[in-house]
């Protein structure tokens, strides 16, 4: 039996998945000042009569690092980067411990000006001066060439509690991103792996032997250790849960939009072929872009609880919610007590809610029932054209080769699929305004949970060959070896499967759960003079993302 | 970090095209351009916006140039990307999506003429003319500036615009007795009807940042305050740079961004520049952050020394000279006119013109109306040595009726036995006709 729990906002979500289904559920509230309680009280909810041997797999989703960011409670962090020419490296300031140092590494990864010593060594006493115990160094271009973070590192691996290197985040280039999701892991390494120690501790007081693990922001997992290392792959799991639960049983249709429709917001994925379409470079956490590799969501401020308000003659959804719906005690008219009022739903208060759409119902001049048609059919409406939104920014998007630009995929949703709490009720609405095929998910207020449950470990690999200076560089492995002018593409590819069978196998990835596939294959003959000198390859490749059926 | 004047990017590295395995114009040109701009994370500022090219169509070619025997034949579909791409960032300026824009893209077109048997200096179609004309007609801008900073003379975009008044043609570029195509001499300025509207600055191998900003305060910026140009183009090639395999100039990125940035195109276009991993990566940056406004101070070449590039005290001098006697010719051009255009009803030239990439000869007598009115008719008789005659005749945008009823009779009169094929490009009609 699989065992998946999401907490959230308001509830901690907690699921048994057995052979594909789902036995038992449970909702908790959560208690946000304590954490570690809420996850502990739902989980043995959900074991109550249940023998602990028979758990198989248990996957936390929980929004310890969000919360930390948004409200400013990380750990001070000093941040080391090494930039050479280009942009001003104080446009990327991160925290309030910001050091640029001399050096400078080139895109074909050649150390052009070493590093300082000294220069390290003054950051760093500035650093214990301040008191600060995390330390993240990152190098332009050190996806290419980690020399320099690695020296560095050496330098101070003693005087610091940890150092986080930017090379091993994420193979991608971004030199600014990679300096933000470096600094954001080392700032949430300490709540992070206090936290979750207690969980492993708790949990073996409750003689549950298995080590938990945690879910990332691309809906695959990675085991409790892993996640101690990079802690900022785990942040904003929670809208990546939903639409992993959504790929259990989803429609028969090439693209799909799932809308996950919460109290506050709907986020929105597209699946292509029953695979959700990721982000190219990595989410938003907060204010910073970063490099964590995630699926492509877009966030709306519309939900069951968003607050209506009439504007002139105008009726308006969202985009803040500010308590519940009046059907359950709140103080503002809500798609909710819409929804109460049209009789969808026979939950709440029904006199409650018709009272909010009444003040509605007052201003525009017409009757609460009316006034709750309006509300909901706007409320509907606006979901499908921010999804209408999404798709276009996704057909939007550049590619560089002329085959893809004229073969070039693109976005046509053909159906949709509801999940989260009020789901059943906004599908069939959702339905006659779009004309496409809407489904609700199966047990569609805990989808979260049950993405969470199924989710296999996923990671992915960056292979970098450069046959003219003779290496292969894999960074987020930090692995290199020597290659020989006849090195081919063919062989990088099967150098970037057997690595990532590796690092997934580490992660704890079961032998039998992997599936890879290559996501970027490029090659490119380098010429100097009138001669060919070399070959660069680059060669991306992931454990396919998806679920776990078993 | 936020732009001061957003901007559009169009970047389109072609990494599936060549010339050829070895050809400068090759999947690799790029590359490390690509890498450096996705590490500085340039894409991800606020107020610089990526655009993904729209492909120019046939009608957009047909504009500006008669394609022998037809547009397919001379193209590819990365032609028709690269044209594109220039057009989406003219779009994106010219609805007021953005201030400014850049067309990142390849392969470029300023070699290429109005009349096309097949390529020369790596250019099937002109870019930039393309995207000039397109503008024109969907958006009804008439004075149009256009400003070449490749080091090779664009001899393409200037015989497409060497009798129109209405766009300004200034070249800089390393002078044509020491490279490619070996035109572009300071007396070329123009046909009759649109004298003192092309302007060549030809300057010696080893300038650098100092001669080529000389040449701008000096006479390209003053030029453009007298044009008075809706639309300032630049045609950005990047082969000054000092580490240029094929030409022999000492520009640098900070050169560049400078330029760029004193210039202040609204449109940029991508033409030349080989030295794809010591200039493209460091020059495009600058370009970037200059056009949109911010601080390119840091942007510099790894092997960057400004004392080993400096041009010589005799560059200096010959370029003041230069410069002085480029802007003599501009004061007297109003007493010229009436000169040149006295001499009969029509003006002929006969010229050969070479296409080294396809290696194709051309013999061309072009004829144009002397107009006072308009920037006058035009007749090409153009026959490629062992392949096609053609005779195309263009009415011009704003042709009077005159030049007007003249094209139609020149396309008449055509001998259809002389040629294998006659075009007529009516302008104010939006009408191409071939046979």
């Amino acid at each position: 039996m699989l065992v998946g729990l999401d907490v959230g906002g308001t509830h901690v979500d907690v699921v048994l998945v057995n052979h594909g289904e789902v036995e038992e559920k449970v909702k908790v509230p959560t208690q946000s000042d304590n954490l570690l309680e809420s996850v502990l009280s739902a989980l043995s909810a959900i074991l109550k009569n249940k023998s602990p041997e028979k758990l198989h797999r248990l996957v936390l989703s929980t929004t310890l690092g969000t919360n930390a960011i948004v409200q400013g409670k990380v750990d001070p962090v000093g941040v080391i980067v090494v930039s050479g020419p280009g942009i001003d490296p104080e446009e990327f300031s991160v925290g309030d411990h910001y050091v640029p140092i001399t050096g400078y590494v080139d895109h074909r990864g050649r150390e052009v000006k070493p590093i300082k010593r000294v220069e390290v060594l003054n950051a760093a006493k500035k650093f214990e001066k301040a008191g600060i115990r995390q330390v993240a160094v990152i190098g332009k271009f050190s996806v290419r060439n980690p020399v320099q973070e690695l020296t560095i590192r050496e330098i101070l691996k003693d005087k610091f509690d940890h150092v986080c290197l930017g090379h091993l985040i994420s193979g991608n280039l971004n030199f600014p991103r990679r300096i933000a999701t470096t600094y954001l892991n080392s700032a949430v390494q300490p709540i992070h792996t206090n936290f979750f120690n207690s969980v492993r501790d708790s949990l073996q007081k409750h003689r549950i032997e298995k080590i938990p693990f945690i879910l990332k922001a691309d809906g695959g997992t990675l085991n409790l250790d892993a996640s101690l290392e990079q802690p900022v792959q785990t942040i904003l799991s929670g809208p990546a849960a939903s639409i992993t639960g959504a790929l259990l049983d989803p429609p028969d249709s090439p693209t799909t939009a799932v809308l996950d429709i919460g109290g506050t917001t709907t986020d929105m994925a597209i699946l292509v072929d029953k695979v959700p379409l990721f982000e190219p470079l990595g989410i938003k956490i907060d204010r910073y872009n970063t490099l964590v590799r995630s699926f492509k969501t877009m966030s709306v401020g519309i939900g069951g609880d968003s607050v209506v308000r009439v504007e002139g003659d105008r009726i308006t959804i969202g985009p803040e919610r500010i308590g519940p719906a009046m059907a359950y005690g709140g103080p503002r008219p809500t798609p909710t007590d819409a929804i109460i009022t049209l009789g969808l739903s026979a939950d709440g208060n029904r006199e409650k809610a018709m009272e909010g759409m009444k003040l509605v119902a007052d201003k525009i001049g017409v009757s609460p029932e009316k006034a709750a048609a309006q509300v909901f059919e706007k409320t509907c409406s606006e979901i499908l054209t921010a999804l209408n939104r999404m798709v276009k920014e996704i057909n939007k998007k550049p590619v560089y080769t002329i085959k893809e630009l004229l073969t070039g995929y693109q976005v046509d949703v053909k159906s949709l699929l509801v999940v989260g709490g009020p789901a059943p009720y906004f599908a069939s609405k959702l339905c006659e305004l779009s004309e496409l095929d809407a489904f609700v998910a199966e047990n569609p207020e805990v989808t979260n949970a049950i993405g969470a449950a199924c989710a296999r470990t996923t990671c992915a690999v960056t292979v970098f060959v450069d046959t003219e200076q003779g290496f292969l560089l894999v960074p987020e492995m930090d692995y290199k070896e020597r290659v020989s002018q006849t090195f081919t593409r063919q062989d990088a590819i099967g150098k970037a499967y057997s690595l990532l069978r590796k690092k997934a196998l580490a992660l704890g990835c079961s032998e039998n759960e992997i599936e890879m596939e290559l996501v970027e294959e490029m090659e490119f003959n380098m010429v100097r003079g009138f001669y060919t000198t070399g070959k660069n390859i680059r060669v991306k490749a992931q454990i396919k993302p998806g679920i776990i059926t078993a | 970090m936020k732009a001061k004047h957003p901007l559009a990017l169009v970047f389109f590295p072609a990494f599936d095209w060549a010339i050829s395995p070895t050809h400068p114009e090759r999947e690799e040109r790029l590359l490390y351009t690509q890498d450096q701009i996705f590490e500085e994370g340039l894409f991800d500022i606020e107020g610089i916006v990526e655009y993904k090219p729209e492909l120019a169509t046939i009608e957009d070619i047909q504009r500006v140039h008669f394609c022998v025997p037809d547009e397919r034949a001379v193209t590819t579909e990365s032609h028709l990307i690269s044209a594109g791409g220039a057009i989406t960032v003219a779009e994106a300026v010219l609805n007021r999506k953005v201030n400014r824009g850049f067309a990142l893209v390849r392969p470029p077109g300023h070699h290429s003429m109005r009349v096309v048997h097949g390529a020369r200096g790596f250019c099937n179609i002109n870019i930039e003319a393309i995207m000039i004309e397109y503008i024109r007609d969907k958006f009804g801008v008439d004075r149009i500036a256009i400003v070449d900073t490749d080091c090779h003379h664009g001899d393409g975009t200037q015989d497409i615009y060497w009798h129109d008044p209405d766009t300004l043609y200034i070249s800089i570029h390393q002078d044509g007795r020491t490279l490619y195509p070996g035109s572009g001499f300071h007396y070329e300025m123009g046909g009759p009807n649109a004298l003192g509207t092309t302007i060549n600055i030809p300057l010696p191998p080893k300038t650098s940042e100092e001669g080529f900003l000389y040449a701008l305060e000096e006479v390209v910026l003053p030029a453009l305050d007298d044009f008075k140009p809706e639309l300032i183009i630049n045609s950005a090639g990047q082969d000054n740079h000092y580490t240029d395999p094929i030409t022999n100039m000492n520009f640098s990125a900070q050169g560049y961004a400078k330029l760029t940035s004193r210039l202040g195109a609204d449109i940029a276009v991508l033409e030349g520049g080989y030295s794809i991993e010591g200039a493209l990566p460091y020059v495009n940056l600058g370009i970037i952050l200059a056009m949109a406004g911010l601080n390119y101070d840091r942007v510099v070449e790894p092997d960057y020394d400004y004392e080993k590039i400096k041009q010589p005290r005799s560059n200096t001098e010959y370029i003041k000279e230069l410069c002085e006697e480029i802007n003599e010719f501009r004061k007297n051009i109003d007493e010229m006119v009436p000169k040149v255009r006295a001499k009969g009803e029509t003006k002929t030239r006969n010229r050969q013109i070479y296409y080294d990439t396809d290696n194709i000869t051309e013999n061309q007598i072009e004829e144009v109306v002397l107009c006072n009115d308009c920037a006058g008719a035009l007749k090409i008789d153009s026959q490629a040595l062992g392949r096609k005659r053609i005779c195309a005749i263009m009415i011009p945008r704003k042709a009077c009726s005159i030049c007007r009823d003249m094209g139609y009779r020149w396309f008449e009169e055509a001998d259809r036995r002389r040629f294998d094929y006659v075009y007529l490009q009516d302008r104010p009609a939006k009408k191409y006709i071939a046979r």
